[in-house]
């Protein structure tokens, strides 16, 4: 590690979780302070497919992950009235099981065969989500999801109800910024270990790393795990932002913006994700004004990006 | 029995000509066309202009909606594809671009036709009424009439992929980039050409498709995962697999939406298709690289 990195990483750790919030505390701006959380969100839900593609596989099915943690977050506090910090882990691990059991079967699927697969897998979790009502209460979903709880141990309060917060705005923003910024070390760390190095050649060959000794199917089944586990509680963290999930809280559309933003950021960088989400929830943002031109003006620059910078945003780095 | 049976097969005739396009795409290009819903949707509109508002012939319409078709294609490949093809480190890029390219055109076609369902027509009046031969059969005519119009346009597809030069170059080209392009086959100009054809067919498609069902400008998402199942089902970038992935989709469907309701239907289509893709996963007829 070297002190550049570790100067930089300090200085974006001071500007998310004190300058940012602080401006838009001060200017009154809401609907930024939302953005950002949104952003954070997103992003988080996108390192999971960045380190799917990290081993060589599209991945166009983490909305399902995320409709599934967002799901389980929502029966196990409606339900069994479970605290939401307790339901946000159980939401992960249940995205994780499911990413296994169906994992170790899709994973042995190369190239667009898997990218088409997983792109149905979003379109099933979807329509199961509509027909298990007992369960998901169907299209109608699952409104009056309560905020947050408090969080103590031993009575000491770690983070307040956030019900009794002036604005649970400025809690879910830190909460979800925390969760993105331990989300890209986990991803950091992972990418620079042996696991990453591992990975990395199942990128570049998997039979012959399967040849050198590398365990390739444990290792794919344990990747897709951990970005499974990204999506569920990204998804379980943003139900809890609006209050309320339903099947199409995550569908398609969402799982190919998921692709773009991990592609747009470049996938040769961890950080990408975060870049790619800010970039393109915020142009869509800002194109409201043209109305029913946001959608043409919004693909019509994604496809100049494309033309013009095909590795990627943070390609433009590589030229310095 | 014999009904579902027949609306199954008709169904499937019109399934297997929009994967074609999807298919040969893909073939030449390892490009999955996420726009090919959209442009299915465009050649739709073009019909019902042509033929629903201006009154011409039919024939005049599907023609109108293959060329336009045809030469969006040849644009987006020669402007769009074809560059980041060639500059980009990663295969992957024209993932995002085909997506991108989907997104502009569903909000093109919103801006320029509304949202509003529109219909045209129908080719034939009347219905087939089967009991007088013994079958159990009610169909209209003008589902017959679209059915036999695809399946004749499959065959031509097909006569001129087997046996044309271009044809013959695109199935080289297919079959192995590097050895094709050394026996001289024009690498640009073929997949250009094939792009072309591609559009054409989703264009063409649409265009018959929208006397029995109408169109809007919102179905180009359904339609596009609806041609993914089919040549997933059949196997990427081989033609038969496209028209046998067509036809058990629509046989599936047809069964399907009879005996049980339609989220039940699809969902049952998905969980099966998953099953079968990890038993097989090249699909039917596919080669078995990723």
């Amino acid at each position: 590690m070297d002190k550049k990195f570790i100067i930089r990483v300090i200085i974006s750790l001071i500007v998310l979780l004190v300058v940012i919030p602080t401006v838009l505390i001060v200017t009154q701006r809401n609907d930024y302070l939302y953005g950002i959380t949104s952003v954070a969100i997103l992003a988080m839900i996108s390192a999971g497919v960045w380190l799917t593609f990290f081993m060589g596989r599209i991945n166009i099915g983490q909305g399902a992950y995320a409709l599934i943690g967002a799901y389980s977050a929502a029966v196990l506090i409606t339900q069994l009235n479970l605290s939401f910090w307790v339901a946000l882990f159980l939401a992960g691990f249940v995205a994780a099981l499911f990413s296994i059991i169906i994992g170790l079967p899709i994973l042995r699927l190369k190239g667009v065969y898997f990218s088409m697969i997983t792109l149905t897998l979003t379109e099933v979790v979807r329509l199961i989500a509509i027909a298990w009502t007992p369960v998901t209460n169907g299209p109608r979903g699952i409104t009056d999801i309560p905020l947050p709880g408090e969080l103590s141990i031993f009575g000491l309060t770690i983070i307040p109800d956030f019900a009794t917060m002036q604005n649970s705005k400025i809690g879910f923003y830190y909460l979800s910024v925390i969760a993105m910024i331990i989300t890209f070390t986990i991803l950091y760390r992972l990418v620079n270990s042996r696991m990453g190095i591992l990975l990395k050649s199942l990128q570049q060959n998997e039979e012959l790393a399967s040849s050198f000794g590398v365990n390739i199917s444990y290792l794919r089944v344990i990747s897709y795990a951990i970005a499974s586990f990204f999506g569920g509680v990204g998804g379980a963290i943003f139900i809890n932002l609006t209050q309320s999930v339903y099947p199409t809280t995550f569908q398609v559309a969402d799982s190919i913006n998921y692709m773009l933003y991990t592609f747009l950021g470049g996938l040769a960088y961890v950080f990408g994700p975060i870049l790619g989400a800010f970039v393109l929830y915020f142009s869509w943002d800002i194109l409201f004004i043209f109305k029913e031109y946001q959608l043409l003006i919004y693909s019509g620059i994604m496809i100049l990006l494309m033309l013009f910078l095909p590795n990627g945003l943070l390609s433009l780095r590589l030229k310095k | 029995m014999e009904q579902i049976l027949l609306n199954g097969l008709i169904t499937g005739a019109q399934y297997a000509l929009i994967a074609l396009g999807l298919t040969l795409i893909f073939s030449l290009m390892n490009i999955l066309n996420f726009a090919h819903g959209q442009m299915y949707v465009l050649g739709a509109f073009v019909t019902y202009y042509v033929y629903g508002k201006l009154g011409m012939p039919f024939i005049v319409a599907v023609i109108a909606s293959g060329l336009t078709l045809a030469l969006i294609g040849a644009i987006f490949e020669k402007y769009l594809f074809n560059p980041v093809i060639k500059k980009s480190l990663r295969e992957e890029s024209s993932m995002l671009l085909a997506a991108g390219t989907a997104f502009f055109l569903d909000a093109l076609i919103l801006i320029v036709f509304g949202e509003k369902q529109r219909s045209v027509p129908a080719l034939v009046d009347g219905v087939f009424f089967g009991e007088t031969y013994g079958l159990d059969i009610i169909i209209p005519y003008n589902r017959v009439v679209i059915g036999v119009i695809a399946v004749i346009m499959i065959t031509a597809f097909i006569l001129f992929m087997q046996y044309s030069k271009p044809g013959r170059a695109m199935r080289a080209l297919a079959q192995d980039k590097i050895a094709a392009q050394l026996m001289g086959v024009n690498l640009d100009r073929y997949s250009l050409i094939g792009f072309a054809m591609g559009a054409m067919l989703a264009g063409v498609a649409g265009s018959l498709l929208v006397t029995i069902t109408g169109v809007n400008s919102g179905i180009g998402g359904g339609i596009s995962i609806q041609a993914f199942t089919m040549i997933m089902i059949g196997g990427a970038g081989v033609i038969s697999g496209a028209i046998l992935g067509g036809f058990i989709l629509g046989l599936v469907e047809a069964f399907g939406l009879y005996y049980l309701p339609g989220d039940i239907t699809y969902l049952t289509i998905f969980v099966c298709l998953m099953i079968f893709l990890t038993l097989r996963p090249q699909g039917l007829m596919g080669k078995p690289w990723g």
